[in-house]
């Protein structure tokens, strides 16, 4: 029930919604379910809508979670 | 002739004529084909092959191509996979009441010239129509004759153990484009169908011999229906998910719809089977041509787990990659 | 190589390095452990995903994964798709749905699949598609409103988007189903023999983390709030392994860069605004209180079946259906009465032949084993 991808904010539009990108593939979807929505944001995005805003790069967080769990 | 087709346009009666003399055989006139007979005639010395598919594509046209273009490459494509030359198309058309002529002249365009990227004469065909709500448009039936190449022994069966999968160019290009175009998918970005005729790379991987097993168009149920059917006829393959050749693009559009970009159909793919220590050359033949830049060995033949094609996952897990069931639909869950 | 191929086998090398500790600290445990350990993956998105990156192959002997009642479109009950057929049979009237229902048969045996070429089927990605189609269509435009926290607010919000706009001819065939009590009814029975819960990640960006604190404490069963990609599962495995190893009983968020403690607030007033819990049936487990969504009565005005005068939902199951229990991790699928018996995946009876990925589905295709 939960396909969702990561897409980065290129541009807001008019009626809440904005232009959202990930490598190659650019589409627009609703950002009226989440708080803020700034260019460069990166958003979870699941049937056209936003659902949450990605709070640090993939990445780090994740390294930094890995190592906790791990002791490394 | 503008307007609409009618039912009287494939009643045999004058209009029907005269949407054969004025608008469809126009496109086709030519040395091999001087006047309207009711059958096309060609001289043939040696072994030939025969093939024939149907297309029936929704939306007719879609980015990157089509049913016109994809019925005339399809077909040669089934013909040049099995070593045969294509050299001539027959050209059915069933068309819906109330189908533009102008999207017919289109249609007709692209059948001409892909026949001529192809190399292929159409000398015969047939139009027939359909009451409105019984056709989706335009169907068309091309059936195909090649010259077989002498000396050439194509079959999975001679596919032996250590022999390596090559695929030819990027992957899930054509469904997806398809897919976007008919659901009018609001994912906003232009993927286009990889439509092409597969004849050269062929051509050019005949020089490899013996060394060169078999080949296959990948066409509906993507790279793993092909995959799926070459093992079922004896060997087991063990493939790598990195190797096969994606462009990013497609593989986030594929992500994006919850679909698996091997699953999805192409109509410019060709998958090859060659013996161990031909692959390099093979590789090489195939890169020197635009079609197959991006071609790459993708796998290997085993000889354990027969007829089941297991991948190895980007993160190093194993699993079957399945004969794909069914439609392609997007998902969300 | 072009640049992005460039990154892409970095990246891919990466996740490889990166899953090498985390499967390690997964074998140490399970080895510690020392007996069988039972995850349930709740969401079907999970039981996908760990499918395609062939996770099992990866894992130990003594850990198994149970896939749980999390996709939506498995747990909805035959009869809703006959409804739904029926409303196609109402002249002028179009059926808008994810690509995900199409495929399923309802208890006639039929799907939406035959209805596909008929101009009146339209398959969406996403809700916000809705107001536009229903300004273009002349006659009713009823919308399958099936999925879990993660998709209904979504849903809501076009829906409310409509009714400001003064659409008046789209209307929601609601079917939604809530995560949490479907959990809780699981566990109600002593025989629920699941150790830990993989949680999903996505409905949780929701819903936050309270709606799962009934998991904590004594007596309770560990979880982890778990994202989709390999590492992310090796993740929120590895989080519930070390809560069994310590006997810790927590929820536990192993994809923290996605779900909030509170998830998102402004989604769920959205959905609530539109939406109220009712009970619910679920094929293949029967009524479970207070787990789904029905339209609120200020919105009734939406509502298909009051509308066009739906038959109440009804389950179709033959008797013998092992679902429930292959669901709590009872039951194996093989030794369930009906497993090839009346039961497969061309003509499934309840939820885990029904999903392609199901345990009975992928027990069915390939004996469930790895290769």
């Amino acid at each position: 029930m939960c396909l969702a991808i990561p897409m980065r904010v290129t541009e807001l539009l008019p009626d809440g919604k904005a232009r959202v990108r990930q490598d190659d593939l650019e589409t627009v979807v609703d950002v009226s379910l989440v708080e803020r929505a700034d260019v460069g944001d990166f958003l979870i995005i699941h049937a056209g809508y936003a659902i949450e805003v990605l709070e640090t790069e993939d990445a780090e967080e994740r390294i930094r979670l890995f190592g906790e769990m791990t002791g490394r | 002739m503008s307007g609409r087709i009618t039912l009287e346009h494939g009643s045999g009666g004058a209009l029907a004529r005269e949407l054969t003399e004025q608008v469809i055989y126009p496109y086709f006139q030519s040395q091999d084909y001087p006047e309207l007979v009711d059958a096309g005639s060609f001289s043939l010395a040696g072994p030939a092959l025969l093939t024939t598919d149907s297309y029936v594509v929704d939306p007719p046209f879609f980015p990157g191509g089509d049913i016109g273009r994809l019925a005339v490459f399809g077909t040669c494509n089934d013909l040049a996979v099995c070593g045969a030359v294509p050299l001539v198309l027959t050209l059915a058309l069933v068309l819906e009441e109330g189908f533009p002529i102008a999207d017919l002249h289109r249609v007709l365009h692209s059948v001409r010239s892909a026949a001529d990227e192809a190399g292929v004469r159409v000398i015969t065909g047939d139009t027939k129509v359909v009451p409105a709500g019984k056709g989706g448009g335009i169907y068309i039936n091309t059936a195909g004759v090649g010259r077989a190449t002498p000396g050439l022994e194509l079959s999975p069966a001679r596919i032996r153990a250590g022999d390596r999968v090559l695929v030819s160019a990027p992957v899930g290009s054509h469904g997806l484009a398809v897919l976007a175009a008919r659901e009018s998918l609001a994912i906003g970005t232009t993927l286009l169908s990889d439509c092409a005729n597969l004849h050269p790379l062929c051509a050019g991987l005949a020089e490899l011999g013996p060394a060169l097993r078999c080949m296959r168009d990948a066409t509906r149920g993507g790279v793993a229906a092909v995959l799926n059917e070459l093992a079922s006829t004896g060997m087991g393959m063990e493939v790598l998910e990195d190797a096969f050749p994606i462009r990013p693009l497609v593989a986030a559009a594929a992500n994006l719809l919850g679909l698996n970009p091997l699953e999805i159909a192409n109509e410019g793919v060709l998958v090859a089977v060659v013996a161990a220590g031909a692959e390099a050359q093979a590789l090489r033949i195939l890169r020197g041509h635009p079609l197959g830049r991006e071609a790459r060995g993708v796998g290997t033949a085993v000889a354990d787990r027969r007829g089941k094609v297991v991948l190895e996952t980007t993160i190093g897990g194993r699993r079957y990659l399945d004969m794909p069931r069914g439609l392609l639909l997007p998902r969300i869950c | 190589m072009s640049p992005e191929a460039a990154r892409a086998n970095a990246a891919r090398a990466d996740a490889r390095r990166q899953a090498a500790p985390l499967l390690e600290e997964i074998r140490k445990l399970c080895d510690a452990l020392g007996r069988e350990v039972r995850l349930m993956e709740v969401c079907g998105t999970h039981t996908v995903s760990i499918r395609r990156a062939g996770l099992r192959s990866l894992l130990p002997a003594n850990l198994h994964l149970i896939s749980g009642p999390g996709c939506p479109v498995c747990v909805t009950p035959a009869g809703y798709i006959d409804a739904a057929l029926s409303l196609l049979d109402q002249p002028g009237l179009h059926l808008a749905t994810f690509g995900d229902m199409v495929k399923v048969p309802g208890a006639s045996g039929r799907s939406l699949v035959g209805r596909l070429g008929s101009g009146r089927l339209r398959i969406l990605y996403s809700p916000a598609e809705l107001p536009e189609l229903a300004r273009r269509t002349e006659g009713p435009v009823v919308f399958l409103g099936v999925g879990f926290e993660t998709t209904t607010p979504t849903v809501a919000a076009a829906f409310l988007q409509a009714a400001r706009s003064g659409i008046r001819n789209l209307f929601l065939y609601p079917a939604f189903k809530t995560v949490p009590p479907a959990l809780r009814a699981l566990l109600a029975s002593p025989a629920c023999a699941v150790d830990a819960f993989l949680l999903p990640g996505h409905v949780s960006a929701i819903l936050g983390l309270e709606p799962y604190r009934f998991l904590e404490g004594p007596g309770g069963t560990p979880g982890a709030v778990t994202g989709f990609e390999p590492l992310d599962l090796l993740a929120g495995i590895l989080s519930v392994l070390r809560q069994l190893a310590a006997g810790r009983r927590q929820v536990d968020n192993a994809y923290p860069r996605v779900v909030r403690p509170d998830g998102n607030p402004k989604a769920r007033q959205v959905m609530e605004e539109l939406l109220e819990p009712a009970d619910a049936l679920w094929r293949g487990l029967g009524e479970i209180p207070a787990s789904g969504m029905v339209l609120r009565q200020e919105y009734r005005f939406l509502d298909a079946e009051e509308r066009f005068g739906l038959p109440p939902l009804w389950n179709a199951e033959p008797p013998g259906c092992g679902c429930a229990r292959v669901l709590q991790g009872i039951l194996e699928p093989e030794r369930c009465p009906l497993f090839g018996r009346g039961c497969t995946p061309e003509a499934p009876v309840g939820p885990c032949m029904v999903s392609t990925e199901g345990s009975c589905a992928a027990a069915y295709r390939y004996g469930g084993a790895a290769p």
